[in-house]
């Protein structure tokens, strides 16, 4: 046996044997030079006549123009999934408006690799989650709420159902195609035309939707497209002739729109910000915990709404686990997103990296003690960010009060379950939680306690298209995924 | 030898999220020269096999051959890191891989049920050593495990272990028998803390052998005791491991859970018998750009 001489042994990963760059190639996807606007099944252009530029994030570099629907752009949108509406969604026969829905399924797993490769380069994602997660995912939403478009008497017996209209629909960018699935699957299987608008940094695989929709035969105006920024969004929100608005982004925007419809009849589903608690008791299990935290913070760079960002270790373990994963850290890849081997992808805009970096200051300044991995970042005009590490907080510091939407994980002490129940619990947001603990009793006790739409045992940010997905508190309302997915999109009848 | 059972808790392990992990390694992408590199190291990780009742020493007299020249048309290929015989093939290899840097391990104990009196353990273990010997392959008592015997299970290693003197004691689980993840992570610590040099997976004759889940599990309780001791343990997955692809994949798997220090025939093994010539082919393909033809790759 070979004794290290060391008095605290640290493992060494700085190795001989490195991983020559695995990049994706980006041959067989077509990106064109500028897009418009997808109103009533054909790409048009904006009456604004203005359009912006979309970048990689990894690299600064300009993929494509983007249109800038204005509001006579989103009046004629909407118009036309009235239309739509009225003259043929509506009165199509259930199960042939599953058929499509199916078709666009299929479409997606088909293109899928094209898919991924232009998530990953317009959001700075990693190849490995865009490839093994967002499109299939996306895949999976459409397939799941096709199965219900002709059995809807079936999740909702002794009622009678009827689609609202026309939803109008916002999204953010941290998930583009997913979040479009999540919104678009559910609407169309319940009989609802669509106005939707991605957000402004990430559109480009909304309008390879686009496309592809077309490509699905899909009747115009069923679905329509409108790029744009908050002005966009905005219109949409106001429109008098939308039914209904289901919006994913930051609780401050989340605010504005719910005073925006207020005394209309608009009906409203809100998914907005989070601060998770993910809850390591000293029974767990407590490699593939560390394990869960790493990919409850730092998946998508931390651009996850339902992200663990604030982490509770029973004392008794803290020191092993923060031990473990700091020495976790230092294995994660942090790199160009096209890369296979990437871990951790690009931040996807100049703004948000600001804002994570202000978020650093603020918790050094706190006085939390900061930790950062010794791995390289790319040297070129991206947006980078190391995974962070602060220990040694408090429920009165901002970096655990605030969300910050990034990869940054903020690290409490708990003595006993009530302490994490209450400290859990101390926040406005509800939207995701999680739980480690070997002992069934105390899952049970905990996840029945945790204010939280989403609660994880011995897991944290899976995701499933029969699992309802949404909030509680400042986190919104309305349920996203699952029977319940289907009930925003309804009147219910009972 | 007054060594006691030692207090200790091993860590709960949740199946769920340490298959999740594992597959994780497999995700990463090893191409070009990266990839050569790691099919030179795993092939200089091999322990190459034969453990056969048919045995005899014109077939370990040829699998030293392979051991100590791999394959004649790729000059400068590492030889593997030592071969695994029966106790009593051990002084046929032995003079055969002298002064290579090739060992000689030997399966002793029983192996491979492990069903035998602790002295004959002994003494098979001490036969296996007398004639040469580097390393000890032993198994653990798997009943005894199962029915709840750990100190006995770990008095037995302690025993080996003394009986061993100088050579290397690599102490088998056979983790196909031992039901779950949770009894893998016990018994890999009552090994260590018994005084094994090695944790080893499996006989190879149990299926399933080695699997990555089950190593990563192993390497754990190695990196956690190195944590606590600063003691380097080796590891060995044995059985079941057949292709290059794998054989990179427990690489990534090592490097991300213990470091380079643990990326050499010191600490980290195969037990493995048609995997050195995957690896050549591999390696030839790397070379040349197109597979050769196995008949070009000596079978022994």
């Amino acid at each position: 046996m070979a004794k290290k001489n060391t008095s605290s042994p640290a493992l060494n990963f700085a190795t001989d044997w490195t991983y020559a760059p695995a990049p994706e190639s980006t041959g067989h996807v077509e990106i064109k030079k500028q897009y418009n606007l997808f109103i009533n099944g054909e790409f048009v252009k904006p009456s604004s006549k203005k359009y912006f530029d979309t970048i990689n994030p990894a690299t600064g570099e300009v993929l494509s123009k983007i249109a800038e629907a204005n509001d006579k752009d989103v009046d004629k949108a909407v118009k036309a999934a009235r239309k739509a509406y009225e003259t043929v969604w509506s009165k199509m026969p259930a199960k042939e408006r599953g058929k499509y829905v199916y078709r666009i399924a299929r479409l997606i797993q088909e293109r899928a690799r094209e898919f991924s490769v232009i998530e990953s380069l317009d959001g700075g994602k990693p190849i490995r989650e865009s490839r093994d997660i967002d499109i299939p995912l996306a895949a999976a939403h459409f397939f799941y709420y096709a199965g219900w478009a002709d059995k809807l008497p079936y999740a909702f017996p002794n009622a009678q159902v009827k689609p609202l209209g026309v939803a109008g629909q916002v999204i953010p960018w941290n998930f583009p195609l997913l979040m479009a699935a999540w919104k678009i699957a559910p609407a169309l299987a319940t009989g609802n035309t669509i106005v939707i608008k991605p957000a402004e940094t990430t559109s480009l695989t909304a309008l390879k939707l686009a496309e592809l929709i077309q490509d699905a035969g899909l009747p115009p105006g069923v679905v329509n497209i409108v790029t744009g920024a908050g002005a966009t969004g905005a219109a949409i929100v106001n429109h008098p002739d939308v039914d209904k608005i289901a919006f994913t982004g930051s609780t401050g925007v989340g605010k504005i729109i719910q005073r925006a419809v207020a005394g209309t009849d608009k009906k409203v589903t809100l998914e907005l910000g989070g601060k998770a608690a993910n809850i390591i008791l000293e029974d767990a299990p407590i490699d593939q915990a560390v394990e869960g935290i790493i990919n409850g913070i730092y998946f998508n760079q931390g651009h996850v709404c339902c992200a663990g960002s604030r982490l509770f270790v029973q004392e008794s373990v803290a020191e092993e686990v923060i031990h473990k994963l700091k020495t976790r850290m230092e294995t994660l890849i942090v790199g160009d997103p096209l890369d296979k081997n990437t871990d951790i992808g690009a931040i996807n805009s100049q703004n948000q990296l600001k804002t994570i970096k202000e978020y650093i200051k603020i918790g050094k300044g706190e006085g939390a003690e900061f930790f950062q991995p010794s791995c390289a970042l790319p040297k070129n005009g991206g947006f980078w960010c190391k995974p962070t590490l602060f220990t040694n907080t408090a429920q009165s510091h901002r970096i655990v009060q605030e969300e910050i939407f990034g990869p940054v994980l903020a690290v409490q002490t708990i003595r006993t379950v009530e302490e994490a129940l209450t400290k859990a619990n101390n926040t406005p947001y509800g939207l995701s939680a999680g739980v480690w603990t070997d002992k069934g009793s105390k899952i049970f006790r905990l996840t029945s306690k945790l204010k939280a739409g989403i609660i994880w045992a011995n897991t944290f940010n899976k995701f499933d298209p029969t699992s309802p997905f949404g909030g509680y508190k400042e986190s919104g309302f309305g349920r996203e995924g699952g029977v319940a997915g289907l009930a925003a999109y309804l009147n219910v009848k009972g | 030898m007054a060594k006691t059972y030692p207090s200790f808790s091993s860590p709960t392990i949740d199946q769920v999220g340490a298959e999740e992990r594992a597959a994780r390694f497999t995700k990463r992408s090893i191409k070009k020269a990266a990839k050569v590199q790691a099919l030179k190291l795993a092939l200089n990780m091999v322990d190459l096999t034969t453990l056969e009742g048919a045995d005899t020493p014109g077939k370990v007299q040829q699998l030293c051959q392979k051991a100590l020249h791999p394959h004649l048309g790729y000059p400068g290929l590492p030889t593997t890191a030592a071969v695994c015989v029966y106790p009593t093939m051990v002084r046929v290899a032995k003079n055969l891989v002298k002064g290579s840097g090739v060992k000689v391990a030997a399966v002793a104990t029983a192996f491979p049920s492990g069903q035998a009196p602790q002295d004959v353990k002994i003494r098979d273990t001490k036969y296996a050593v007398s004639e040469g010997a580097d390393e000890v392959d032993m198994v653990i008592s798997r009943g005894k495990f199962l029915s709840g015997e750990y100190e006995y299970v770990y008095d037995e290693i302690a025993a080996i272990k003394e009986a061993c003197g100088k050579a290397r004691l690599k102490v088998i689980l056979e983790t196909g028998e031992l039901g779950t993840l949770d009894n893998i992570r016990k018994a890999s610590d009552i090994a260590i803390l018994a005084g094994a040099d090695f944790i080893k997976t499996s006989t190879g004759k149990i299926s399933p052998a080695a699997t990555m889940p089950v190593t990563l599990v192993m390497l754990e309780a190695i990196r956690d005791y190195y944590f606590k001791t600063g003691t380097m343990i080796g590891m060995k997955p044995a059985g079941g491991i057949r292709t290059a692809k794998q054989a990179v994949h427990y690489l990534v798997m090592v490097r991300e859970t213990l470091g380079q220090d643990w990326l050499t025939n010191q600490w980290f093994r195969f037990g493995a018998s048609s995997l050195a010539n995957n690896l050549i082919l591999q390696l030839i393909k790397q070379r040349d750009g197109v597979y050769g033809s196995m008949d070009y790759i000596s079978k022994d």
